[in-house]
């Protein structure tokens, strides 16, 4: 396998009043094409940090990224970003919105009959055929949160970064999204950076669990490779015995060696 | 009850002989008001109780409604016309009472565009020139504001540059301004006009460049995730991010001009309002100036709901 990104020793700090804040230090990752990567860790631990990096919206202050054998030298939609609260523009309705990225993508080389098939196409992959013309506020949390991954997908990235998607989402809800992704990255054979703080949601989805240390100055503390066969069912790995490790593993880490101490201290 | 107003006639009727068609024509009428409030009552009671016909009970529901939302502004008008009523019967007939100001209007209002010369026109023409030097005057501040207020939000050096001088010039008074338009266009119209400008484009550049950096950084995180070009950046998150505070801008912008123009005309001249309100003090009728008060509060109103209701059609939450 091909390594697709590479995180060479990035580190990130940021000016604030009382001098540097170091946020981000040492950080090596490689990700094969293909592979869906959980980021996982406690709230401040800079995983969005690197989600960010990754994407281009900020710039390391050490090290080096690299996508498809090329610096990341800033956004682009070659890593579509599916943010946390959705970020939908409210004037346009969930067609546009999609229709706005396509149009950036695929205008240059395609006929507006094209681009418009190619966004019932992204539309239609997050089942949200029926919802085309509505304008966000006029459906649900889940729903908008589908046409965020509509409007990623439609790109046809080469990494899609996901910060927290199904965060805001209530539990039944999450779990549907949490399938339909699953099957959407079968299909579409993406390669996939989810940042979460969701155990079950990161075992459930991802080939590798990047766990990372608390900040200050976080970096990554362990890598789980996990070995589930797909497609994956979420009740028949309630009882699976490496379902229970992986969860376990994550959790031992999260509240034993990364045991936050800010309750301690307070 | 009748029978009573029956025996009551024939009471009367018995008593003093004094003007018998007069004593039998009052239980005629009282009879004639009750028969026609009796069926009344219980019609009224079967409609209330009755739920099959759901349609007219709705509509005076609605009615009822509106009655109520209508009635507490209507008593507050009639509250006012009462002081001032009383107000102008005992200050003995210097100030116009309600009733001699109504008369005053019908008259002026009969004709309202007439046209003898330009010192003698009809109140139409005046609060139409008005609104047109503020339409003037408005429209530039609006293309120079607005433009000006997109640079000062995007561009942080611009707008430290700008700014001291905004918060040093927003505060003085539109009017000190005039002169300095009389000598730059020696002549009065162009002055106001210009009062106009100044005062109204203050409030468009401070909303708009407010809006501009009020624009949720998600969404330019959006447009430099799909690397929209600057045009596609502005015409579809920019503007219509920015577009409810343009509009708060430019509401504030109009009714400022609105209170300005009839100062500035006052003191320019010409055809006007304000103008107008200046010249029936001359000719000391002050029913003419109470008139003109109403008018250019109800023109102020107007303009201000005009601009609530397009401010709703590009809300979008």
């Amino acid at each position: 396998m091909k390594k697709f990104v590479q995180i060479e020793g990035v580190g990130m700090s940021f000016d604030t009043k009382k001098g540097p804040f170091v946020a981000l230090q040492n950080v090596d990752l490689t990700i094969e094409k293909g592979e869906f990567i959980a980021l996982i860790g406690h709230s401040g631990c800079g995983k969005s940090t690197l989600l960010n990096l990754i994407a281009g919206l900020t710039r390391p202050t050490d090290g080096v990224l690299i996508c498809d054998g090329r610096e990341i030298g800033g956004p682009g939609p070659e890593r579509a970003v599916v943010f946390q609260n959705h970020s939908l523009l409210p004037w346009l309705t969930c067609f546009e919105n999609v229709y706005l990225a396509v149009e950036r993508v695929f205008a240059a080389k395609e006929g507006k009959p094209k681009l418009k098939a190619r966004t019932h196409e992204a539309l239609a992959l997050v089942g949200l055929t029926h919802a085309e013309q509505k304008y966000p506020h006029e459906i649900s949390g889940g729903m908008k949160q589908r046409v965020g991954i509509a409007r990623a997908l439609s790109m046809q990235p080469k990494v899609l970064l996901m910060d927290e998607p199904f965060g805001a989402l209530d539990a039944l809800t999450r779990a549907k999204l949490q399938d339909e992704l699953m099957k959407i990255c079968v299909a579409t054979k993406a390669t996939v950076v989810m940042v979460t703080h969701d155990v079950d949601e990161a075992v459930l989805l991802s080939d590798r669990i990047v766990m990372m240390t608390n900040g200050p100055a976080a970096t990554i503390g362990e890598v789980l490779k996990v070995e589930l066969d797909r497609p994956r069912n979420r009740l028949e790995l309630a009882h699976d015995p490496r379902y229970i490790a992986c969860r376990a593993a994550v959790l031992s880490f999260l509240y034993e060696k990364q045991a936050h101490d800010e309750k301690l201290a307070a | 009850m009748t029978a009573m107003t029956f025996d009551k006639a024939a009471a009367l009727a018995a008593a003093g002989e004094a003007a018998p068609s007069v004593a039998r024509s009052e239980p005629v009428a009282e009879t004639a008001v009750v028969k026609a409030a009796a069926p009344g009552v219980p019609a009224a009671a079967n409609e209330g109780s009755a739920p099959s016909p759901k349609q007219p009970g709705r509509a005076g529901e609605l009615l009822k409604g509106a009655a109520r939302a209508a009635l507490p502004p209507l008593i507050g008008l009639a509250v006012l016309v009462g002081i001032w009523y009383l107000a102008t019967l005992s200050a003995g007939g210097s100030l116009p009472g309600p009733v001699q100001t109504w008369r005053a209007a019908v008259t002026l209002f009969a004709d309202p565009f007439y046209s003898n010369g330009p010192n003698d026109q009809g109140i139409g023409w005046n609060v139409l020139s008005s609104l047109q030097r503020v339409a003037i005057g408005f429209g530039i501040a609006a293309a120079i504001g607005i433009p000006l207020g997109f640079m000062l939000g995007r561009f942080a050096t611009l707008s430290s540059m700008v700014n001291p001088i905004i918060s040093l010039l927003r505060p003085v008074s539109p009017l000190a301004w005039l002169p300095i338009g009389l000598l730059v266009f020696k002549k009065a119209d162009p002055a106001a006009t210009w009062t106009i400008f100044i005062c109204s484009i203050w409030p468009m550049i401070m909303n708009t460049a407010q809006g501009v950096m009020r624009v949720p950084s998600d969404y330019m995180n959006v447009a430099r995730v799909l690397n929209l070009s600057e045009w596609k950046i502005f015409t579809r998150i920019l503007f219509p991010a920015v577009l409810p505070y343009m509009l708060t801008g430019i509401r504030l912008s109009i009714g400022t001009a609105w209170l300005v123009i009839v100062a500035a005309e006052m003191l320019t001249g010409g055809v006007g309002i304000g103008f107008w309100v200046w010249d029936e003090w001359n000719n000391l009728k002050v029913e003419h100036i109470i008139i003109a008060i109403f008018v250019i509060g109800i023109v102020g109103l107007l303009l201000e709901q005009m601009l609530i209701a397009i401010a709703r059609r590009f809300s979008y939450e």
